[in-house]
């Protein structure tokens, strides 16, 4: 399938999506939604690095955190011209802030990859277990400096007030909802473009054989850094509009370990291989989540990924794509 | 001698107090053939990894096609022409033989000629090597459904997809049988007949001998020897590296 019929089939499943929310009238499970469609992108970014190239982040909360907390910087720099800026400046400022979240989204998106290109050349000759501590060392300490930082609110975290509507969507969570499935459709082109192109053929000898893969000619050292940079680019921008669906934001919710745990869960569920694998495991593992946390209790999500995660490294290594490529496989061959 | 391709000049290397390159010399003549033998640890494998920056030298030189080769890191060597398959095959497992070739024509070739290679061109090109080394019937499978001597020829394919000027074999046929090392030492002079310098690094004395034009011997990482086989095999010193004294 064509790139541009790709991306139009995307679009119009989610237009789908997006009117049988709304024709059910229940915010809540727009909530849902954008909660399982964040850890769509999530899963993706990660994918992108830890499952193309074979580089496992465990620093993903802290890139996450990233797109955050510059939302939060932008909506308190917007709250605080008058402090921050010469009475000249703050009217023209005043004329662009607040910036609009798809705004902040791009920015977040900009300051996570160039966090991602510095902990790319940091860990540059780092592999295996030794990557995998460096980028959770980088996460704790931008937490550390979040803490600290209390122009961002630091411990004591910061409240951001989103209008209750908007033009076109009516409630606010319907706007951040089809902001995140534009997220969704830009994240999951991305990678379906890296798989069929030059560079997912570079990232996949990187993952099978790093000096193998510089003898044939490979730039391993540069396509890491794409990687590296695409990858945290892309968790920044699911974590730009956090602020503003959940009202308040504190270092403990924005750098929560459940969200390094889930985007590492989910595409080893579905699959690391093929984009389709992280979505895959995402919108399974988000969904049972979801359920989980409104029929049972919220404490029981860790316990369902982990417990899912042991049952698929054991019976399904290769994740749910693995499973069907295998199953077709047998088929053809029968 | 016309013009060398490859000019190693005093290359050294040592681990820790281990010399590995004592001041190795060795000049490459454009299409030759040349065997490189040594005993066990005594720095072939080195040799091999600081021409291709595998492994940085520390002090000596290497230059390539009249080009000083120090400071450039191992893809930008093969993609100057100077290409190499490993003494273990390293394939690429996730891939099908097929686009373990293409790998090579994505990153070396396009980068030498300048453009995209089509994927047209990159499937014509890949089969084409494929039969050279009689792997085309296996082109969609994984590398895990060949035998030990298809791993070595799909290794050798991959090194030739790089269109390289100089081919370094690292012991392609360790642990083939006598036919299987008879087939790899045929395709290696195919290759060179098609213009590739190759050195070939081997412990088999029967395939060495009858490939080389020209024997290199390197013992505890000095070289002890360059010349014709004939002679060189007589020399004394290689006797003794070789039997003991």
């Amino acid at each position: 399938m064509r790139t541009p019929v790709f991306i139009l089939l995307q679009i119009a499943v989610a237009t789908a999506l997006y009117f049988i929310l709304r024709a059910a009238d229940n915010d809540y499970l727009f909530f849902l939604g954008y909660t399982v469609l964040e850890f769509i992108v999530l899963a993706t970014a990660w994918n992108i690095l830890g499952g193309y190239c074979g580089y496992v982040n465990f620093g993903s909360a802290g890139f996450f955190a990233i797109g955050a907390y510059t939302s939060v910087f932008f909506y308190t720099v917007g709250q605080s011209l008058e402090d921050l800026f010469p009475e000249n400046l703050v009217g023209p400022l005043q004329s662009v802030f607040p910036l609009p979240v798809p705004v902040l989204v791009v920015i977040g998106g900009i300051v996570a990859g160039l966090v991602g290109l510095g902990t790319g050349y940091l860990t540059l000759r780092l592999r295996g277990v030794f990557f995998a501590i460096a980028t959770l060392a980088l996460s704790v300490v931008l937490q550390t400096f979040v803490l600290n930082w209390s122009f961002v609110g630091g411990s004591r975290g910061a409240y951001i007030i989103p209008p209750d509507k908007v033009p076109i969507f009516g409630p606010y969570i319907q706007y951040l909802f089809v902001l995140m499935l534009a997220l969704v459709i830009l994240s999951l082109t991305c990678a379906r473009l890296i798989e069929r192109s030059r560079l997912g053929y570079g990232f996949a000898t990187i993952r099978d054989d790093e000096l193998a893969a510089e003898a044939c000619g490979v730039p391993t050292l540069r396509l890491k850094l794409i990687a590296t940079t695409l990858s945290g680019a892309l968790m920044g921008m699911a974590g730009a509009p956090l602020p503003f669906y959940i009202g308040y934001v504190e270092p403990g919710s924005a750098f929560d370990l459940s969200y390094a745990v889930n985007s590492i869960a989910m595409p080893m569920i579905g699959g690391t291989t093929s984009w389709a694998g992280p979505m895959i495991g995402a919108v399974l593992l988000g969904t049972l989540q979801q359920i989980a946390t409104v029929t049972i209790s919220s404490a029981v999500n860790l316990l369902i990924v982990g417990l899912l995660l042991i049952g698929f490294v054991i019976v399904a290594p290769s994740g749910i794509i693995g499973l069907w490529q295998g199953w077709m496989r047998r088929r053809k061959e029968a | 001698m016309s013009a060398p391709l490859l000019q190693v000049r005093q290359l050294g290397k040592r681990f820790g107090g281990f010399v590995a390159l004592d001041g190795v010399d060795i000049d490459v003549a454009p299409g030759e053939r040349i065997g490189l033998i040594g005993p066990n640890g005594s720095g072939k494998s080195t040799l091999v990894n600081c021409i291709c920056g595998t492994l940085r030298n520390e002090t000596g030189s290497v230059t390539f096609s009249g080009e000083k080769m120090d400071g450039l890191i191992a893809h930008e060597r093969t993609r100057r022409g100077l290409a190499r398959s490993f003494q273990l095959p390293r394939p690429f497992m996730s891939m099908t033989v097929a686009d373990n070739i293409r790998v090579p024509l994505l990153y070396t070739v396009a980068f030498r000629v300048g453009h995209h290679v089509s994927k047209a061109e990159a499937d014509d090109r890949c089969m084409e090597l494929l039969k050279l080394v009689a792997l085309d019937a296996k082109a969609a499978r994984n590398p895990r459904d060949l035998t030990q001597v298809e791993m070595r020829k799909l290794e050798l394919a991959r090194a030739m997809a790089a269109e390289p000027k100089l081919l370094i074999a690292d012991e392609s046929m360790a642990g083939l049988s006598h036919s299987e090392v008879e087939d790899i030492v045929a395709l290696l002079i195919r290759l060179n007949e098609s213009g590739i310098t190759i050195i070939m690094i081997e412990h088999i004395m029967r395939a060495v001998m009858s490939f080389s034009q020209r024997l290199v011997v390197l013992v505890s990482g000095k070289k002890i020897a360059d010349g014709k086989p004939d002679d060189v095999i007589k020399e004394r010193e290689v006797i003794g590296a070789y039997l003991g004294q």
